[in-house]
């Protein structure tokens, strides 16, 4: 599909929702697609890293988590509009990242994947002491009681995440078919060749981080407003890091559709078994799951369709 | 030969920890050269293009080229001034056609330094693919590839970087005859269109045939320099080819 069919469906998409809105469904629904589209925006922010320029990281939870609690602390600290929060959070998020590329100079493979996770235990131990943060307690949240022409703030938020899920999409897309993400992909393949190719390896790298970083910063921003109880453990929950990696290697990594579709299906998986069984199972189906296209299709659902058709390359 | 000298490698040295893998290596390689780099296996060879490449950093001594100092340069500005090389392993970019492949330094390399110089990459790379003998495989995923293959693509993938020196790390290794005459006239194609090369073989028929000039490395040092001719009858580079 060409750029502007995409534009079409994603404006035709805002403009269901808030159509959706209107109709005053049970207030579950507006929960749970907001958790979906949250982790549109986690494994699309992921795989501009992991996917795209082959760094994996195991610490998604402590960049969510550290967005989460800019708006938080935000919030509790001066009356913000909500974009600014949105845009708090992205700083940091992105300057974390930032500080991550930076690791790619000296650790490589599994050694940066264990950086990443140590990172996140990090901020995770220095919220639990933060006391003004909530310390191990917690935080809480007044939703403001209306925002613009909603009649409840769940279905402002459900809106406010289907608008930055298409957008990282829209990033994620963009980088694809662009030099940048061509150089990306070089440096996936083999990272010396690339630098002796002429592609500047290291400033790459640091754009990759920085934007993975900031969509996941962004994608936690309305959390608070979201669940208006938080505490790290939660915030900090394994779910976020295992699902944001997992959600791309089983939709497809190299391209902007797979952790949208990765998203979708385990999402809406989790959500159905969060209602019927227990949330607890969620992190078994996507283990079971991941083993099974790590051993049976490593290239993901977009991968097995390609194959399909008769294997040709995109 | 008057042309001017194009790279300068000056008292070069290299450890891998306590190792010393290059001690003190000069050479030069004039504009448009021919030049032969040799020496028995773990002599320093490969070491000494990464140094000249960028790909890894040298301890002692100055590296210049085209007039500039690069001995601290990153490797993808030395490309885009002009030094590309082939890998001794091909490092294929394996999620690519052969294409897109040599559409990577085309689009860093060649287009950086000649900003709207030709803009169609892809008519450029088709014609670098044709000159080496890769036409038919342009759409090739490069994981697929056989061995000849590989190191064809290797060398168009330094050509589509536009050099002025090509740096050509064991291209004929494990090649069968036929092989090595093909991959050979490619070189002297290259070298026609007015690019320096070096190249660096065990393949003496090869190396011999091609260089104007020859250095020869052993356990990191310098120890010959001269014409094919003078090489061949050199004593010390005998003795260390054969040892004592
Ligand atoms: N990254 C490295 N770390 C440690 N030692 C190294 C490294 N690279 C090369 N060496 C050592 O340096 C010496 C020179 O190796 P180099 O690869 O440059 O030799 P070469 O002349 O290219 O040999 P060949 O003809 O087999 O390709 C060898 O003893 C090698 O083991
Ligand atoms: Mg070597």
């Amino acid at each position: 599909m060409r750029g502007r069919a995409l534009l079409a469906v994603a404006v035709a998409l805002v403009v269901l929702a808030v159509a959706l809105t209107r109709l005053s469904a049970n207030q579950y629904y507006y929960f749970a697609a907001y958790v979906i589209f949250q982790y549109v925006v986690l494994a699309t922010a992921w795989n501009i890293l992991g996917g795209y320029t082959g760094y994996v990281n195991f610490g998604s939870a402590g960049f969510f988590a550290l967005g989460a609690y800019t708006a938080a602390i935000l919030i509790k600290a001066f009356p913000v509009p909500f974009p600014v929060l949105l845009l708090a959070a992205g700083t940091v998020g992105g300057l974390l990242g930032l500080s991550l590329g930076y690791l790619t100079l000296r650790l490589r493979g599994v050694f940066f994947s264990i950086a990443t996770l140590a990172l996140a235990v990090v901020l995770q131990t220095l919220i639990v002491n933060w006391e003004y943060a909530g310390g191990s307690r917690g935080i809480y949240t007044m939703r403001p009681a209306t925002v613009l022409f909603f009649d409840n703030y769940v279905e402002f938020l459900f809106v406010v995440m289907l608008i930055l899920a298409l957008g990282a999409l829209a990033t994620a897309r963009w980088i694809e078919h662009s030099r940048l993400g061509r150089g990306l992909a070089a440096i996936r393949d083999n990272e010396e060749a690339a630098e002796c190719m002429g592609v500047p390896t290291l400033r790459l790298k640091l754009v990759a981080a920085t934007v993975s970083g900031a969509l996941m910063g962004i994608a936690g921003a309305p959390f608070p407003y979201y669940v208006t109880y938080m505490e790290p453990a939660s915030t900090f929950n394994l779910d976020y890091a295992v699902n944001s990696l997992a959600m791309p290697m089983i939709g497809g990594a190299t391209t902007w559709v797979g952790p949208l579709l990765g998203a979708v299906l385990l999402g809406t998986a989790q959500q159905i078994a969060t209602v019927t069984i227990s949330s607890a199972l969620n992190l078994l189906i996507v283990g079971v799951v991941l083993v099974a296209f790590v051993i049976l299709a490593p290239d993901g659902i977009i991968g097995l369709v390609r194959r399909r058709r008769g294997g040709r390359h995109a | 030969m008057t042309a001017g000298i194009l790279l300068d490698v000056r008292g070069v040295s290299k450890r891998f920890g306590g190792f010393e893998a290059l001690t003190r290596v000069s050479l030069q390689v004039r504009e448009g050269e021919r030049f032969g780099l040799i020496g028995p296996n773990g002599s320093g060879k490969t070491t000494l293009i990464n140094c000249v490449s960028g790909a890894l950093g040298s301890d002692e001594g100055e590296i210049r080229f085209a007039g500039h100092d690069i001995t601290r340069l990153p490797a993808h500005q030395r490309t885009r001034l002009g030094i590309a090389r082939s890998f001794q392993i091909p490092k294929p970019f394996v999620s690519m056609t052969v294409l897109e492949n040599l559409c990577i330094p085309a689009e860093y390399a060649a287009h950086a330094r000649f900003p709207g110089a030709g803009a169609d990459v892809v008519a450029e790379a088709m014609e670098i693919l044709r000159l080496i003998g890769l036409e038919a495989k342009a759409h090739a995923p490069a994981a697929g590839l056989t061995q000849i293959e590989l190191r064809k693509l290797e060398l168009a993938r330094a050509m589509a970087a536009r050099p002025r020196l090509l740096i050509s790390d064991e291209s004929m290794a494990g090649l069968s005859s036929a092989e090595v005459d093909e991959i050979l006239a490619i070189l002297l194609a290259l070298n026609e269109r007015g690019i320096a090369i070096i190249m660096i073989e065990h393949i003496m028929r090869a190396v011999m045939r091609f260089s104007q000039r020859i250095v020869v490395l052993d356990a990191g040092a310098r120890i010959a320099e001269g014409g094919p001719g003078e090489i061949l009858n050199n004593p010390a580079v005998e003795k260390a080819y054969l040892g004592e």
